[in-house]
């Protein structure tokens, strides 16, 4: 993939302010309803998160993972315990995210280029100059990343007109346009085709390490997983948990290659047999 | 391409062969004059007549139009305020069927009443004849927005009233739009209807004082110009909901290009 592009990478600007841990839930739970009908969603989990990290929850479904990146993002609010996003509880946060979900959800009645833009006209500071740039720096800036992944000429086409592989990668551009500091992935690669999530998987990883955002994706896939975090955590079946919290050792970049080595297929192999544990538990 | 040239030509036929049709029978079984012009003798009375029946066409036209402009403006607003809000929603939806209910004509009497009879009760007519259709069809296409598209401007840290511009106005215009057709017929039949009651102004006036002098031919040619009126502006209303909400019917709009 060719990384030469006019987007500057955040390592230019100057240093966030913002205190490690850029995640940290203090034994947060989710309960939806009350009495009798309530349901546990989550657990109390207790999970940090540094900067710049790139962690992948895996678990069986149902678990919750997709609930912790809600909490995250403020969709939902905690039953107990405590969210905090860059020190601050999530609905004070002061970091930007951005979020892809497992639906591209890109707005039917925009181009590529306007659903791309999006953030850039409701995220602070942009929107303050979103009507002066609109046409200006901030279109050039959705071109280079749009031809970045590969989209360089569909910027004036439809949603419809596209396949599934490539509105997830419009998705992931409307995630990443206005460099969030956190970078919330709900199975985005999920629906898609061995190949083009193979192919994703690496627009993927030259867009971290490119940017160095803090990543936390969601994810079924134990090679998706390995081949992109640093990090995994695995959950437990319903109501979730954190049972396993191991780094991942092999280097970045990682070639696609990689999967097929025997240290990954170790490490999927491990990975695989504590979910089948705790699904059949 | 050709399917849609066979389509227009053959409703062009269509509407033709009927006018003949109509003109052949009323020749064949001696229609009276009284009871059923031919259609010959009704354009050729619209023809002769049009300068006194031009001001007329105007006063419908504009009572209408007034009457639809107050009509859509209370009604989106009234359709957001129930769309966003899933309490008022369920608050305000009896009275609005209530509302709805009551066959328009029967306002006609009060807003004469309340204004004396003329225009303002063709106006209000037409205005409150075309609420309901445009308040349901508003608060229906804001309240079925998928949470998955109201989540990705939420997740961005957006405001209620930027979600509103940004995803529920523009998810609900196909609604809107389609009610906007709809509501643009009914308002020219509140006006119409209105005008025939209480006015000495406009079309309905016109066929109500024709009638009454056994004009026949005039009475034919304000129904037909009320037909041609009716078309026109539920025509250039589907043409700007083509242009304006194209993204919605796609579908066909391929089949088309």
């Amino acid at each position: 993939m060719n990384m030469t592009s006019s987007i500057p990478a955040p390592m230019a600007k100057p240093a966030p302010v913002h205190p490690r841990p850029a995640i940290e839930l203090q034994d947060a739970s989710v309960v939806f309803g009350a009495g009798e009908k309530a349901v546990t969603a989550l657990s109390p989990t207790t999970l940090r998160m540094d900067r710049g990290e790139f962690l992948a929850l895996v678990g069986p479904s149902g678990c919750g993972k997709s609930t912790i990146l809600k909490l995250v993002s403020n969709l939902i609010q905690p039953s107990s315990g405590l969210v905090l996003i860059g020190g601050r509880e999530a609905s004070a946060r002061e970091l930007r995210i951005g979020m892809a979900f497992q639906n591209p959800t890109l707005l039917p009645w925009l181009t590529i280029e306007q659903n791309v833009m999006m953030p850039l006209k409701i995220v602070e500071p942009f929107k303050r100059t979103y009507r002066r740039d609109k046409r200006g720096a901030y279109r050039d800036r959705v071109h280079a990343l749009l031809k970045q992944v590969g989209l360089g000429d569909f910027a004036n086409h439809y949603p419809w007109q596209l396949s599934g592989g490539m509105l997830q990668r419009s998705n992931l551009c409307r995630a990443l346009i206005h460099e969030p500091d956190l970078l919330l992935l709900d199975e985005p690669f999920g629906a898609l085709d061995q190949f083009t999530r193979e192919e994703l998987w690496q627009i993927m990883q030259d867009l971290y390490l490119d940017r160095a955002p803090t990543v936390l994706l969601v994810t079924h896939d134990l090679r998706e997983a390995g081949f992109l975090a640093g990090r995994i955590c695995v959950m437990s079946a319903r109501p979730g948990r954190v049972i396993s919290d191991e780094p991942v050792t092999l280097p970045q970049p990682r070639d696609i290659a990689t999967i097929y080595s025997p240290e990954f297929v170790e490490m999927t192999q491990g990975l695989r047999e504590m979910i089948a544990q705790v699904r059949s538990s | 391409m050709s399917d849609s040239i066979r389509i227009r030509f053959l409703s062009t036929s269509l509407i033709v062969g009927f006018f003949l049709l109509w003109e052949v029978l009323c020749i064949l079984l001696n229609v009276s004059d009284l009871v059923l012009p031919r259609p010959s003798e009704i354009f050729v009375t619209m023809y002769d007549r049009f300068p006194v029946l031009w001001p007329h066409i105007l006063q419908t036209l504009s009572s209408t139009l007034i009457g639809f402009a107050l009509g859509v403006t209370i009604g989106v607003t009234l359709g957001v305020i129930v769309g966003t809000s899933k309490v008022a929603y369920a608050v305000a939806y009896p009275l609005l069927v209530g509302f709805s209910s009551i066959p328009k004509v029967a306002v006609v009497p009060i807003f004469v009443l309340w204004f004396g009879s003329g225009t303002t009760p063709a106006i209000l007519t037409a205005m409150v004849i075309c609420v309901f259709p445009i308040v349901v069809n508003i608060a229906t296409g804001l309240a079925t927005t998928e949470p998955e598209l109201e989540d990705v401007l939420k997740t961005m840290g957006a405001s209620k009233t930027e979600i509103l511009w940004n995803v529920g106005l523009p998810r609900a215009m196909p609604y809107f739009f389609a009610s906007l057709k709809v509501a643009i017929t009914l308002s020219f039949v509140g006006a119409v209807l209105s005008e025939t009651v209480a006015s000495n102004m406009g079309i309905g006036f016109v066929m109500m004082t024709a009638s009454s002098n056994f004009q026949v031919s005039l009475v034919f040619s304000g129904l037909i110009l009320l037909a041609l009126m009716g078309v026109a502006l539920y025509a250039i209303f589907s043409l700007l909901e083509s242009r304006v909400t194209g993204w919605a019917t796609r579908g066909t709009e391929i089949a088309v290009t």
